[in-house]
């Protein structure tokens, strides 16, 4: 028999009441002064890897600057240096600037060794003797180095004649068997870390996401009006809402940068999939992996009440993303093997494998397959995330969360049991 | 455990708003509900009176649907379970929450939503409630710009912008000071006066006093007592003040064994066979009465009588802060 009441005035259906959720966290996000921040996030590292590119790139170039000092009878240098121009101009950049040290005289001897022991400077190695029997002096790794090419140069300045050697016809392909299956390996190591870093970011945001509520007393609100699985599904929509705002201004600003720099995708190795197949995938699996991590973070976060305890559980839960993250990119290297299988069907790490998947195998099948068993555990996840929230917290008085430690609540979740109140 | 129901009288009539029956709830090894049987008509002002940490809250909640009953049986505006009609309730939970960012009319909009109502009617039902209760001007403010008292004003008018059939206070009377006491008092009346069932708890005894139809008693997670305000005090006989010319006489024997002496005046509860045999002992006796008045028992005095000493005195104590 029908009620009227109830007819008239049940709940908010799951959805409805997690889109009303989603769309206040969402919008008060969005809104808010410190959204800025977040998109500039991600800038900050990259203006940092950048300038210690620029520093490193500098102190390598000065590092890289060292002379090979001539010490022989005046023709001889002079011939040194002229063969050290000449191969200069058929084999670019692989030869060490040569410098003249010494003009000597017939028979006189030349101390290298003290010369650089004492010398200061770009003075790395030392050339004496003749060019027959040219000596080279300096540390063991630059003899190493430079060994062949003195050899080189003085073979040359001693023939005194120039030499013609074949011209090489080129033909140049855009990739090869190696090159392309090095590539795929890279795009998907390289979608794997990119993905990682996101969701490492943005599922840890969820941890402090309940805070709010339970330090403004509204989660009773919430529970008395609409289903905590709601509450949890709108928050963690709400978050994977930003999430895919951040992403869209990120990409779109990488790909701008890129573009500016007169980079394309062709340089890159196609992913089996293809190049929109695989954006597309990329987007679904970030999806995917933030709402499996997200809900685990938020069942977690969930048990804090303040932002100190919510600190205290970001670094073990970043921790553990890490070992997801180490034990999918083992799938990588174990195509088709044992840890790859695992990989795609552990829930957790089964968005980075595929992912993965995407980047080096052409088959669409398996990610519908792998969709729909992440789908599935994403719902296992929220319920039991809810469900755990709803037995821990309020169940007990209106400072009952607060009475219990994240440590304590944590390992309280393993009893059926809770706090009382008033 | 009380079996006691107000709606078993005059209210017989009226359906019931809510009939819960042995609700049972433990924490651990607490024990923190035992039994606890209640039913409101619709339309009444009920209150749920006990010390902190009677159980008044968790009665609440199990009621609201918010946690479940260990046991027991709970029906709720004709739905088992209160989930089923959530858009007909309003809930006032005893700590107080916003979202510090939100503007007021958005806070009660949101709070609408949560209960069924379409953003847009929210947030117009929102700046109407606003302005009937004189906080028009904080309209476009946001809750951290207002006062604490602004503040659950906003939220109260959040609670019932749905248009609720039974709204449930926990303790609402908690940090308002007199005058919001005397308003919110009025709101209560008025949403009664509308047909809509107010539940509250409180430990100050007064305001129940004041407003209530039918109160349950909760110490110690039992209910010795839920009925009409009435009928809890008449738990205790009425007690007869009296003040006469001379102290001696035969008249004393009319006087029971437990009367008091305060002043210039005899206390004692007026004796079972009622008032007439007392004035004629008390005549023929040469009382020489200068005044008698019969003092119905005040629900404080029940209260003391039915949950005893120490849940009163808590009572007394944690309410001792409050406006009464």
């Amino acid at each position: 028999m029908s009620n009227p009441a109830v007819d008239s005035g049940g709940r908010l259906s799951l959805l409805r009441a997690a889109f009303v959720i989603a769309r206040r966290d969402f919008s008060a996000i969005l809104f808010s002064r410190t959204f800025i921040f977040f998109l500039l996030g991600p800038l900050f590292p990259v203006v940092v890897m950048a300038l210690a590119g620029g520093v490193g790139a500098q102190v390598q170039s000065e590092a890289m600057v060292a002379d090979v000092g001539i010490a022989m009878e005046g023709e001889q240098v002079d011939a040194m240096l002229a063969a050290r121009e000449e191969l200069d101009r058929q084999i670019p950049g692989r030869l060490p600037p040569m410098i003249e040290l010494a003009r000597l005289e017939p028979g006189e001897a030349y101390d290298a060794r003290t010369v650089l022991e004492n010398a200061e400077g770009s003075l790395a190695a030392v050339v004496t003797g003749t060019l027959d029997e040219p000596v080279l002096t300096a540390t063991e790794g630059s003899i190493g180095r430079w060994q062949g090419t003195v050899g080189l140069v003085a073979g040359y300045a001693r023939d005194g004649t120039a030499r013609n050697y074949p011209q090489v016809g080129t033909s140049v392909v855009g990739t090869s068997g190696a090159s392309e299956n090095t590539g795929r390996l890279r795009t998907a190591q390289g979608a794997q870390v990119l993905l990682f870093l996101l969701i490492m970011m943005l599922a840890s945001m969820v941890l402090s996401n309940l805070v709010e509520e339970k330090g403004n007393k509204i989660i009773e609100i919430l529970a008395a009006a609409i289903p905590m699985d709601a509450v949890f599904l709108g928050k963690l929509f709400a978050m994977l809402g930003i999430s895919l705002v951040g992403v869209a201004v990120w990409g779109g600003s990488g790909a701008a940068i890129l573009y500016a720099g007169g980079t394309s995708l062709s340089d890159y190795a196609n992913p089996g999939v293809g190049w929109p197949m695989f954006f597309a995938l990329f987007v679904i699996y970030f999806g995917m992996g933030y709402l499996l991590l997200g809900s685990i973070f938020l069942a977690i976060g969930s048990l804090a009440t303040t932002v100190r305890e919510v600190q205290t559980l970001a670094m073990p839960a970043s921790m553990f993303q890490i070992l997801v993250f180490f034990f999918a990119s083992l799938s990588v290297t174990d195509r088709g093997g044992m840890i790859e299988y695992s990989a795609i069907a552990f829930p957790l790490s089964s968005p980075f494998a595929m992912v993965a998947k995407a980047a080096v195998e052409e088959a669409l099948w398996p990610h519908l397959l792998a969709l729909g068993w992440q789908a599935m555990w994403v719902a296992i996840f929220v319920r039991m995330g809810a469900s755990m929230f709803r037995k821990r917290v309020m169940k007990s008085g209106p400072r009952g969360a607060s009475r219990r430690g994240p440590v304590s609540a944590l390992l309280g979740m393993f009893r059926n049991s809770s706090t009382p109140t008033a | 455990m009380a079996t006691g129901s107000f709606t078993t009288k005059a209210k017989e009539a009226r359906p019931l708003a809510i009939d819960a029956r042995g609700l049972v709830k433990r924490f651990d090894s607490t024990l923190a509900v035992d039994g606890v049987d209640i039913s409101i008509p619709q339309g009444a002002i009920y209150g749920v009176l006990g010390p902190n940490g009677a159980g008044k809250t968790t009665t609440l909640r199990m009621l609201l649907g918010i946690i479940d009953p260990d046991a027991g049986y709970r029906r709720v505006l004709g739905a088992e379970n209160p989930q089923d009609v959530a858009r007909l309730i309003g809930y006032l939970p005893e700590e107080r929450g916003l979202y510090p960012s939100m503007k007021c009319y958005e806070a009660i909009a949101f709070m609408g939503a949560l209960r069924g109502v379409p953003l847009e009617e929210g947030r117009k039902r929102g700046k109407e409630l606003l302005e009937q209760h004189g906080l028009g001007h904080a309209i476009e403010k946001q809750i951290r710009q207002l006062s604490k008292g602004m503040a659950q004003t906003v939220q109260l008018l959040g609670t019932l912008v749905h248009e609720p059939k039974l709204v449930v206070f926990d303790e609402p009377f908690s940090g308002l000071d007199a005058i919001n006491q005397g308003k919110l008092e009025q709101l209560i009346r008025g949403l009664a006066d509308k047909g809509t069932t107010v539940i509250f708890s409180t430990h100050v005894i007064a305001h129940a006093e004041r407003l209530c139809e039918g109160i349950a008693i909760i110490a110690g997670g039992k209910v010795p007592f839920a009925g009409r305000v009435d009928e809890a005090r008449d738990r205790i006989p009425a007690q007869v003040r009296l003040e006469t010319r001379n102290s001696e006489g035969p008249w004393r024997n009319a006087l029971p064994e437990d009367t008091r002496r305060v002043g210039d005046f005899w206390y004692f509860p007026l004796p079972e066979s009622g008032v007439e045999p007392l004035l004629k002992a008390l005549i023929e006796g040469d009382a020489g009465i200068l005044s008698l008045s019969i003092e119905r028992a005040g629900l404080h005095d029940a209260f003391v009588a039915i949950a005893g000493e120490a849940a009163a005195r808590d009572m007394v104590t944690n309410g001792s802060g409050e406006q009464a």
